[in-house]
């Protein structure tokens, strides 16, 4: 297992290094110096910025050492600071931020697993039933539902006509004087709309996954056997199948790490969530160039966590790879 | 062969629902100027946040824009945007697969790291951060997405390479001195198209997805252009008095992205030969 999963370590550096790559070659994109065009196109930028970002990125050197010396800094979490006027370090931004992207993720990650594997449980041992039937229609809207859209609808039912989530920040305005409990509950409230609608995206794809992956499972001998031998029904479907029909699904789940976190920045700015999707969204309204790439790449490194999570889940599951 | 793929087609009740909405769509965006009852831009000003009415069957927005007319014209945009942002990504697709799986070895290594890394970055951030460099417009979104996309249809033709390359007809057109480019384009890609043609339906339906939700943001097409999803961004400012404004466009979006999907699934399996072998 070790060997394994060293072998994925090295792969997803050599990963990373392309990320930085990419985002390096994404600056570099417009013709002439990165910041021949910034200014241009950015009326916000101070000559003082300019040379900051001149410097930052040793725009006097040849391409490849401007690369490994950016690298360099990147590797200490050192992306420059900030255009906006607080000038803030960027990695000081993107920080305080982290937790709640990453909250509302996990969450919405354990909301999918909730809901999505019992209903593709359930469709796959009653396949062409009525319910499996049903269930197949509503997977094809919910692949279709574009999730602001979706966010839209419940915020005018649940915050405008209804009046009993709040539509919008991640505390009210009271916050402070809560007791604690009122403080949970009040978080809790304010969350419920944002993880739901990130989910739902994930929903459709997952119990679709897990209806398919128990299909084939079923089918196969082992299943046949612990029925022979005389095993309730639940207990073959719940002990013995799901446990197998549950691998494909590890992998699929870190598969689906960049799509929820690319999500937060619809979902985010739609809620006014204070989460590193709103932050990106801000910094492309105001080309706040250090932020965008430091926000790139520090996106792009928690998606290979994500993955590499999901590599040491599969292996920690399924001795099959564990021994290889 | 296309008898017999129509011929499955049609018993697929869905995929023939499907079908007849994107030729519906298809329609309506060729005929917006005649049937929108406005021009999209034309500002009534009497009438300004209007609900639903025989004036303006959709409503209005917040300057006095008929909604109807508006979408009419919002779904020129997004099928355009779907389909040149698929034409983009396939054509990459089917080139960087193509070359991975004909050469193999080290090109083969290298270009499959490559779509590792692309399909790593959450693809939202890239295509912002890629559109704060270039700027929003409606040729850039095009271009970003079909960039941004392609990695889906490279495995898919690798895939298929890596199987016809050992069949007889591709050693029997080496053997007989075709040039890589020939046996490539003339003999392997057209055994390899029905996955690809099947991906490029339902790469429409996310490209539209996609559009929508850039624009959303204020970072697609930019109004005055209508599109849809820069009508939900009104919506979402007049969320408390405008129900009409969020709920239309939304249905819109909804409708293309399903049967653009329902049609790309169901010939899938239609041209999925496992399917109808067993029958």
């Amino acid at each position: 297992m070790v060997t394994y999963l060293f072998k994925r370590a090295v792969e997803l550096s050599v990963t990373l290094f392309g990320i930085t790559l990419l985002s390096f070659f994404i600056l570099h994109l417009a013709p002439g110096k990165p910041t021949d065009v910034l200014t241009e196109l950015n009326p916000k930028i101070t000559p003082e910025a300019r040379e900051r970002l001149e410097k930052y990125y040793n725009l006097d050197k040849p391409i490849i050492v401007q690369y490994l010396l950016w690298l360099k800094r990147v590797v200490r979490l050192d992306f420059g600071e900030s255009f906006s006027t607080d000038r803030r370090p960027v990695w000081q931004k993107i920080k305080e931020r982290i937790p709640i992207t990453l909250t509302i993720n996990i969450l919405s990650m354990l909301l999918i697993l909730l809901i999505a594997i019992p209903i593709g449980v359930t469709s796959a041992t009653r396949q062409y039933s009525l319910y499996d039937k049903i269930t197949t229609v509503v997977v094809f809207v919910g692949f279709a539902m574009p999730g602001f859209w979706l966010a839209l609808l419940l915020m005018m039912l649940f915050g405008v006509q209804l009046q009993w989530l709040p539509i919008s920040g991640i505390k009210s305005l009271n916050y402070e004087n809560l007791s604690f409990f009122g403080k949970i509950l009040d978080m809790g409230k304010h969350l419920v709309l944002p993880v739901f609608v990130s989910a739902f995206g994930g929903l459709a794809g997952i119990s679709r996954y897990m209806r398919s992956s128990m299909l084939e499972v079923i089918r196969q001998d082992y299943i046949t056997t612990a029925r022979a031998k005389g095993l309730p029904e639940n207990k073959v479907i719940y002990r013995h199948a799901l446990r197998n029909a549950l691998l494909p699904i590890i992998t699929i789940l870190g598969l689906s790490v960049p799509g929820l976190i690319g999500g937060s920045v619809i979902f985010e700015q739609i809620f006014s969530i204070p989460g590193m999707g709103r932050l990106f969204w801000l910094s492309v309204m105001q080309r706040d160039y250090p932020l965008i790439m430091g926000l790139l790449t520090i996106g792009a490194f928690l998606t290979l966590l994500g993955n590499m999570l999901a590599d040491f889940c599969y292996a920690l599951v399924d001795p099959r790879i564990r021994r290889q | 062969m296309w008898l017999v793929l129509i011929e499955r087609l049609m018993r697929n009740r869905l995929a023939v629902i499907g079908g007849v909405l994107v030729i519906g769509l298809f329609i309506v965006a060729i005929l917006a100027p005649f049937i929108a009852p406005y021009q999209p831009d034309y500002i009534d000003r009497y009438h300004i946040l209007d609900p639903p009415s025989s004036k303006h069957l959709l409503g209005t927005d917040d300057i006095g824009r008929d909604v109807l007319s508006r979408m009419l014209y919002g779904s020129r945009v997004s099928l355009s945007v779907g389909f040149v942002a698929v034409g983009i990504s396939t054509i990459i697709g089917i080139v960087f697969g193509a070359i991975a799986g004909y050469y193999g070895g080290i090109i083969d290594r290298i270009i499959m790291r490559f779509v590792d890394v692309m399909l790593s970055i959450p693809s939202f951030f890239l295509i912002l951060s890629v559109i704060a460099f270039v700027g929003p417009s409606i040729w850039n979104i095009m271009i970003i997405i079909g960039l941004t996309s392609w990695m889906g249809v490279a495995r898919l033709v690798r895939a298929e390479f890596l199987s016809l390359k050992s069949r007889e007809f591709v050693l029997a057109a080496r053997a007989i001195g075709a040039s890589d480019l020939r046996i490539i384009f003339k003999h392997m890609l057209p055994n390899s198209l029905a996955p690809v043609i099947v991906n490029a339906v339902l790469g429409v339906a996310s490209a539209v997805l996609l559009e929508s939700a850039l624009s959303f943001l204020g970072l697609g097409v930019q109004p005055p252009r209508p599109s849809w999803g820069n009508i939900l961004k009104a919506g979402q400012a007049n969320i408390e008095i405008a129900w009409w404004l969020s709920v239309f466009p939304g249905i819109a979006i909804l409708i293309t992205v399903l049967s653009y999907n329902l049609f790309g699934e169901g010939l899938r399996d239609a041209l999925d030969p496992r399917i109808w072998e067993r029958r």
